[in-house]
């Protein structure tokens, strides 16, 4: 009783990044635009700190990629005058932009931030500054990685909370990669996920076209993934997977979400398929699992109907309450909010430039 | 002599303000090394305009008297002692 929380949900959009708070989930105030005119793609709201601290990477159409941090919740931003990412000389490469910020679960110092192109990088100073995987980068598949629809870069990294030296990291189109070394050799973990648009191999050793990877809460070698038309399951830490699609509308789109409060439960964002890109029906709306993908169930009241939206890979998060709230963004510049589990949403923005990122957090 | 680095107004508050940059050639350099003496104090400026390679980003344009530099010889473009180099940010965007 008595102790005041506060809940920002983070809303990067294609022209800036706006935050909305509030004090009960119910009223939220909106601030923004941070960033205007830049695509906000990435955004970690790193609570390991004293001083909570946003992470931001961003990029402008102009003036190219950035990362910016705020110790004071986005009333200041700080950029590395040397700038936060930089690819080595040696690399020959610049650096597009920066899809994934991701706290490590180990060393409250350490942030992790997955770029386009295909880099991943470790930071030992809470995102100021970062250092090329070299491993991942000298992966002799590197080359044969593709680009998807946005890009070629690692859009998921989810480092094992139980094991320091293990990682799991996800790419559009190369598939999933693992490392149980620290980050010294990667190896694919894609057997089982199915690659239709590769006809003439549609099982390969790695090029499929992953999503979005989430990882269990409760069972960390459990990890879900939604790919380009497909929904799998992995019990082996991201190795092997199973389908988990039946019973789903669509086996199609772009983000996957773990139930922080509870195990084998997973929220997904289901689109018509790759070749229409709107809600199954026209009805905007989430599938949750809460047994690990056997059985599937619709969750859409409070969502408008019909809706032509859809959600990208990262434009779904959650906050840190007991009841996790649950949010995410369309393409339309809408953000939708649930307290209850999904049971029920509520808009809490409207009449923003298309989400790209969504990311919550609970202050005390 | 002195050459002339004409900022954007939306960069100009990465150099403190500045319209402009001033840099002292006693003869002809490159545009690389005009680019570089300009921003030398102003790092995150030069971020905004070349890549980490050194590259002029591909929304960047750079005029060297009234040349762009993309469709001469790009950051080997050679620059006057007295010369005025104009950095824009293309037409492009939605």
């Amino acid at each position: 009783m008595g102790r005041m929380t506060q809940t920002i949900v983070g809303i990067g959009t294609r022209k800036g990044l706006w935050l909305a708070r509030s004090e009960d989930r119910r009223r939220w105030e909106l601030d923004g635009p941070h960033f205007l005119m830049s695509e906000v793609l990435s955004l970690l709201f790193d609570t390991r700190r004293e001083t909570p601290r946003m992470v931001v990477g961003f990029r402008s159409s102009h003036w190219g990629p950035s990362l910016q941090h705020s110790d004071d919740l986005g009333t200041t931003w700080v950029e590395h005058p040397e700038g936060s990412i930089r690819f080595p000389e040696d690399t020959d490469t610049a650096l597009k932009a920066t899809w994934q910020l991701v706290a490590d679960p180990h060393d409250p110092q350490v942030v992790w931030a997955g770029t386009e192109p295909h880099g991943l990088w470790r930071s030992e100073d809470g995102g100021e500054t970062f250092e090329l995987n070299r491993g991942l980068w000298d992966h002799p598949h590197r080359t044969q990685w593709g680009e998807g629809a946005g890009g070629g870069a690692i859009h998921t990294v989810l480092p094992s909370p139980t094991d320091a030296d293990s990682m799991l990291v996800a790419m559009s189109a190369g598939g999933v990669y693992n490392t149980r070394d620290g980050g010294q050799s990667w190896t694919p973990g894609n057997t089982g996920i199915h690659a239709y648009f590769m006809p003439h191999d549609p099982w390969p050793e790695f090029g499929q076209c992953v999503h979005k990877v989430a990882r269990d809460s409760a069972v960390p070698t459990r990890l879900y993934a939604q790919n380009h038309r497909g929904v799998y399951r992995s019990d082996d830490d991201g190795v092997t997977w199973t389908s988990i699609e039946a019973g789903l509308p669509t086996n199609f789109g772009m983000t996957a979400v773990a139930n922080p409060a509870q195990g084998d439960s997973v929220w997904l964002v289901p689109i018509a398929s790759d070749g229409e890109r709107i809600p199954p029906g026209a009805v905007l709306q989430v599938q949750r699992t809460d047994d690990a993908g056997a059985t599937w169930r619709t969750q859409d009241a409070g969502l408008p109907h019909p809706s032509y939206t859809n959600v990208l890979r990262d434009a779904a998060g959650t906050d840190q309450h007991d009841e996790p709230g649950l949010y995410f963004g369309t393409r339309n510049g809408e953000v939708y909010a649930s307290t209850d589990g999904g049971d029920s949403f509520s808009r809490i923005a409207e009449q923003l430039p298309d989400v790209l990122c969504v990311r919550a957090v609970t202050l005390q | 002599m002195t050459a002339r680095v004409v900022l954007p107004g939306l960069l100009r508050d990465l150099a403190e303000g500045a319209a402009e940059l001033p840099v002292e050639l006693d003869q002809p350099a490159t545009l690389a090394e005009v680019l570089d003496a300009a921003f030398g104090p102003w790092p995150i400026l030069a971020s905004r305009v070349r890549d980490e390679r050194g590259e002029i980003r591909r929304h960047v344009n750079v005029f060297v008297d009234g040349e762009d530099a993309k469709r001469a010889e790009g950051v080997h473009t050679a620059v006057g002692p007295q010369a005025t180099v104009h950095v824009i940010n293309a037409v492009s965007g939605g």
